[in-house]
C-alpha cells in the first residue's frame, strides 16, 4: 500500500491551470449585469437597445443611461385624505412606463377601504366599480412599489438582478432576471408584477422616451415594478402619476433637501408608512393633509 | 496606555467650545422667546411668484367692465337675488353670510378685493381665498396642497385655487373612475 499522497505531475498541474485560466477568461468576458459593466460597454449596450426598439416599434426611441444625481434620495408622499380613487394614476403610469396592455399589468393598485376599519388590508377592495368616486364611508389607498430602504426583494434575488440605486430607487435588470419570482414572494406590498407572456404593447402606444433601468420594453418571463418613473425623475421631472392626479394628492421630491415639499410634509403632517412593523423602511409615505 | 486615553479626551476638550456653540444655535424657538421685540400684528405678505395658467373664466364674462360701466349699469350694493344676469351662478360657499360684492370689487369690476378693501387681480385670487382658508393657503404655497406640474427640483406650474374649486361652489366634484383592473385568471374562473 502506498501511504504517500499521489504527487501532482507536471501534466496534471498544467491541465488544471489551463482550465482555471479558461474559466476565468470566460466569466470575465461573458455577459454581465448592467450595473457591473463599464461606462463604455453600457453606452454600447444602450445603443444596441435603441436600434432594436426603433426597428421593432417603428418610432425613434431614446434610451437614457442617466445615473443617480449626487445628494438626492427620492421620496414620495400620498395624501390619503385627498385621494378620491379615480384611478387616473394607474393608467397614466401604464402609458408612461410601457406596461403590457394585454395581458394587463398595472404597477399601481388603488385599494378602496372602509372608514369604519381604517387602513386595513383585510377590508380592502381593488376591484371596486362605482359610477362615481369617492363613495361615501370609503377612502382610497393607492399602493405601488414603496422603494424600501431595507428592501426584502433585493435580498432574495438569487442572481442579483434587482438592487437599490444610490438615489434610493429599487431597479431591475431585465436581462439578468431569471423569472424565479422570489422577489414577488418577498415583497409585502404586492408591488412586483410578472410577465407571464410576451407583453402586449401596441406600437402606437409606445412611449419612446426610455431609461435602461425603467420603462424599456420587457421580455416575457421577467418581473417589473414602479421605478418612480426613473426616466423622468432623473431628468428633473415629476413622475407621471404626480402630474396626472386631479386632486393633487401625490407629492414627490428629494428627501435630502430640507426645502423640498416632501420634507415639509414629513415635518408638518401626520405621516405613516404601510406595514411599518416589517421594518422595510419605505420611502413612500402616506399622510393626512387636512 | 496614558497616551491612548488622553488622546480622545484632548480632542473633546479642544472641540468643546465648538460643540457647545452648536447646541446653543439649535433651538431657534428659545431665542425667539428671549427676544423682547414685539412682532408686528400684521406682517407684510412676502411677494409670491406663481407660474399658473390664466384664471378659468366662463366664455365672454371677462373683462367685466364690458357691461359693468357705471353710467350704463349703476352699481347696486344691496344684497339681492340676481335675475337679469349671472342668474346661473348658484352660491354654495357660506351663502348665508356672503354675496357677490364680498369678493368682487364694486369700484373696479375687473378686480376682486380683500377684506381690507385692497384690490386684487383675478390672477392673484388665491389671496382672497387665503383670508379664510389660511391653513390651506399656507400648504398650497409650500406645494403640499394642490397639483404641480414640471420639475421636482426647479420650475413648476401651480394651479390657482379656482382651477379645481369653483369659487361659487367650491366642493370638489366627484368623478367617474377609470375601469377596474381585470381580475387574475384564476380568480375569474372561480367566480
Amino acid at each position: 500500500m502506498d501511504d504517500k499522497p499521489a504527487s501532482v505531475t507536471r501534466r496534471k498541474f498544467a491541465t488544471c491551470a489551463a482550465a482555471a485560466a479558461a474559466g476565468w477568461v470566460l466569466t470575465a468576458c461573458g455577459p454581465r449585469r448592467l450595473h457591473d459593466v463599464s461606462t463604455d460597454r453600457l453606452r454600447q449596450l444602450i445603443g444596441e437597445m435603441e436600434r432594436e426598439y426603433t426597428a421593432k416599434y417603428g418610432t425613434q426611441v431614446t434610451v437614457s443611461d442617466a445615473g443617480p444625481m449626487p445628494g438626492v434620495v427620492f421620496g414620495y408622499a400620498l395624501d390619503i385624505s385627498r385621494c378620491i380613487g379615480c384611478r387616473r394614476c394607474v393608467y397614466a403610469c401604464t402609458e408612461e412606463n410601457n406596461q403590457s396592455r394585454d395581458p394587463q399589468v398595472h404597477w399601481i393598485r388603488v385599494l378602496q377601504m372602509d372608514k369604519e376599519h381604517g387602513v386595513d388590508f383585510s377590508h380592502a377592495d381593488a376591484y371596486y366599480d362605482s359610477d362615481q368616486v369617492p363613495q361615501e364611508n370609503h377612502f382610497y389607498v393607492p399602493v405601488q412599489c414603496q422603494q424600501c430602504q431595507n428592501a426584502p426583494c433585493t435580498k432574495v434575488c438569487p442572481t442579483g438582478a434587482t438592487w437599490t440605486e444610490k438615489d434610493g430607487i429599487v431597479v431591475i435588470d431585465y436581462d439578468w432576471c431569471i423569472g424565479c419570482r422570489c422577489c414577488m414572494a418577498a415583497c409585502p406590498y404586492g408591488a412586483r408584477h410578472f410577465n407571464w407572456t410576451t407583453p402586449g404593447l401596441p406600437k402606437a402606444e409606445l412611449n419612446p422616451s426610455m431609461h435602461y433601468l425603467g420603462n424599456r420594453p420587457r421580455p416575457r418571463g421577467v418581473v417589473e415594478k414602479c421605478t418612480f418613473c426613473i426616466q423622468r425623475v432623473r431628468a428633473g421631472r415629476y413622475p407621471a402619476c404626480v402630474e396626472v392626479c386631479p386632486v393633487g394628492a401625490r407629492k414627490f421630491g428629494n428627501l435630502l433637501d430640507p426645502d423640498s415639499e416632501i420634507r415639509y410634509i414629513i415635518e408638518h403632517k401626520r405621516v405613516m408608512v404601510l406595514k411599518e412593523e416589517l421594518n422595510t423602511m419605505p420611502k413612500f409615505f402616506y399622510f393626512y393633509g387636512t | 496606555m496614558g497616551k491612548h486615553v488622553l488622546g480622545p479626551i484632548g480632542l473633546i476638550v479642544a472641540l468643546a467650545p465648538w460643540l457647545s456653540g452648536c447646541v446653543r444655535d439649535t433651538p431657534p424657538a428659545a431665542v425667539g422667546l428671549v427676544a423682547s421685540a414685539p412682532a408686528p400684528a400684521v406682517r407684510p405678505e412676502a411677494p409670491l411668484r406663481v407660474e399658473a395658467p390664466p384664471p378659468p373664466f366662463s366664455d365672454g364674462v371677462f373683462p367685466c367692465t364690458e357691461c359693468h360701466v357705471e353710467k350704463d349699469l349703476p352699481t347696486n350694493k344691496t344684497r339681492r337675488q340676481l335675475v337679469d344676469a349671472h342668474d346661473d351662478i348658484v352660491l354654495k360657499h357660506d351663502e348665508e353670510h356672503r354675496w357677490c360684492l364680498d369678493c368682487h370689487d364694486a369700484g373696479n369690476r375687473d378686480r376682486l378685493h380683500l377684506a381690507s378693501g385692497e384690490p386684487v387681480a383675478f390672477e392673484e385670487s388665491y389671496r382672497v381665498c387665503g383670508q379664510c382658508h389660511g391653513e390651506k393657503y399656507r400648504d398650497w404655497r409650500v406645494g403640499v396642497h394642490g397639483r404641480r406640474i414640471g420639475q421636482w427640483n426647479g420650475a413648476k406650474e401651480y394651479l390657482l385655487c379656482v382651477h379645481c374649486h369653483s369659487p361659487h361652489q367650491p366642493r370638489f366634484k366627484s368623478l367617474a373612475p377609470e375601469p377596474a383592473p381585470l381580475p387574475p385568471r384564476m380568480r375569474a374562473a372561480h367566480e
